[in-house]
């Protein structure tokens, strides 16, 4: 009995001491901002920053190798915490929102060959440059929903990624995901966009998809600062997007979407609550 | 010679401690959704599995058996066990930052992962000799680490297949489980023991 609680009691009590000392010994100073500042992210580790997880992140502004505006998940909080903590001025990026430029769903935009692969964008892909017709529409395959730390992005039954504005936190994981390139990265203020991704010319778009930019010059006409052509297919002038608005109604395959009218068709998300007030609106 | 190359072979394939004695099912089943951190994982479990079968055979037979404690064996071990990850989690944040990172936080779950205690309890039953232990000890892990990897390859694979919505998740990653099991109940005549 005496025995057993001694040596039991003693090698708890040396092992006890040894962590006492050892935690001394070899102590890791951390940086007390460090701490502060990984509580005060968001800890989703999306990446965002360019740092592997928040807690790099959190380091690398501790030790001043990174810009206390980096953590786009956050927005302006988090940016206003980050620099009371580490005593510098909130000089912020204004926050952005991914956009997926393409209303080609299964219904309206034309398939190449059947696909029966795996449910995989980037596998789809792979094979003769995916199973659209279009060279840069969405595959529909869900990889970039899958990837989206917040859930924000939903694929309609007609095969389309739409991503809601409001869960949004413009971290591009989706944009990094995306084999096709038809995520953007646009200001969150603009909510007017050419929802199209292919370069081709308007015959060969005309072809495939009903919704697609022919080019047709119609919304440059219409604001000229506002659009720009580039190889065949029209672009919002985001330092420019309040005027942008007069031309969604011009738009003759209405491949120009306000999302303050409502998200592409098929999906379920509620148009955004708060509107922009547009000048120039028709 | 041949007793311990029977002992490694016979701990890494034949009585594998994942999938034949269902030990370290709970980091096998959730850490192993990639191939990457599975890895991760069986190298931190090596490591502690060794030094570990090392500080249990010193406690078994220098302290609970001279003293006629052997039936204290589990809070024993475990007590150690616990105390060591600990102390060399500290050790290794401090010496070799790159090893804490690739380590790191695999540690601090293992501190009383039931592989590790069952090996030193196995290596007491079948009445090792000190470098037996050691070398069972690497065996196992090694054979966790195999498994661990190998269960991970099948579940990045599975991810990116058709699975029924009733299978998806959990579900089908322990009838993986299962069949990666059954398959290695092949190596069961290889060695005896």
């Amino acid at each position: 009995m005496i025995e057993a609680v001694l040596s039991i009691g003693g090698i708890g009590l040396l092992a006890a001491i040894t962590l006492g000392v050892a935690a001394r010994k070899f102590a890791v100073e951390v940086d007390p901002r460090e701490l502060a500042l990984l509580e005060t992210l968001s800890g989703a580790n999306c990446g965002a920053c360019g740092y592997p997880g928040c807690s790099a992140y959190a380091r690398a502004v501790a030790e001043g190798k990174a810009e206390p505006s980096l953590c786009t998940p956050g927005g302006q909080s988090t940016l206003e915490k980050i620099a009371h903590i580490m005593g510098v001025a909130a000089v912020g990026t204004s926050p952005q929102v991914a956009v997926v430029l393409c209303q080609g769903d299964n219904a309206r935009a034309q398939a190449k060959y059947r696909y029966l692969g795996a449910i995989d964008c980037v596998a789809a892909q792979r094979i003769a440059d995916g199973p659209k017709l279009c060279p840069g529409g969405c595959l529909g395959l869900g990889t970039c929903a899958r990837v989206c730390p917040f859930g924000a992005i939903e694929m309609t039954a007609e095969g389309l990624a739409v991503i809601s504005r409001e869960k949004c936190t413009g971290c591009r994981k989706c944009v990094g995901a995306c084999p096709r390139q038809v995520i953007a990265m646009t200001p969150l203020d603009a909510t007017v966009h050419v929802l199209c991704n292919s370069h081709d010319k308007g015959a060969a778009v005309r072809k495939y998809c009903q919704v697609g930019c022919i080019a047709c010059m119609i919304c440059k006409k219409t604001v000229p600062e506002a659009y720009v052509i580039e190889d065949f297919l029209a672009k919002v002038v985001y330092d420019h997007y309040q005027e942008s608005g007069a031309a969604v109604e011009k738009c003759p395959t209405r491949c120009i979407r306000d999302f303050v009218e409502g998200y592409p068709e098929g999906s379920r998300f509620a148009p955004p609550v708060v509107p922009v007030k547009r000048q120039g609106a028709v | 010679m041949t007793e311990l190359l029977l002992i490694l072979v016979g701990a890494i394939f034949v009585n594998n401690f994942v999938l034949s004695r269902f030990l370290g099912i709970c980091p096998f089943l959730g850490v192993s959704k990639k191939v990457e951190t599975a890895l991760g994982m069986g190298m931190a479990v090596t490591f502690v599995m060794t030094i570990a079968a090392v500080v249990t055979w010193f406690i078994q037979y220098f302290i609970l058996i001279p003293f006629g404690i052997e039936y204290l064996q589990t809070i024993a071990f475990i007590l150690v066990i616990a105390s060591l990850v600990q102390l060399v989690e500290m050790v290794v944040q401090k010496t070799s930052p790159v090893l804490y990172q690739a380590l790191g936080i695999f540690l601090p779950l293992i501190t009383t992962n039931c592989a590790v205690l069952g090996l030193a309890v196995l290596n007491i039953q079948k009445e090792y000799s000190f470098l037996e232990s050691v070398i069972f000890a690497l065996g196992a892990a090694l054979g966790f680490t195999l498994a661990m990897v190998l269960f991970a390859g099948l579940r990045e694979r599975i991810d990116l297949s058709p699975v029924p919505a009733s299978f998806r998740g959990t579900a089908i990653a322990l009838v993986t489980a299962g069949l990666l099991s059954l398959a290695f109940m092949g190596f069961a005549g290889l060695v005896k023991g």
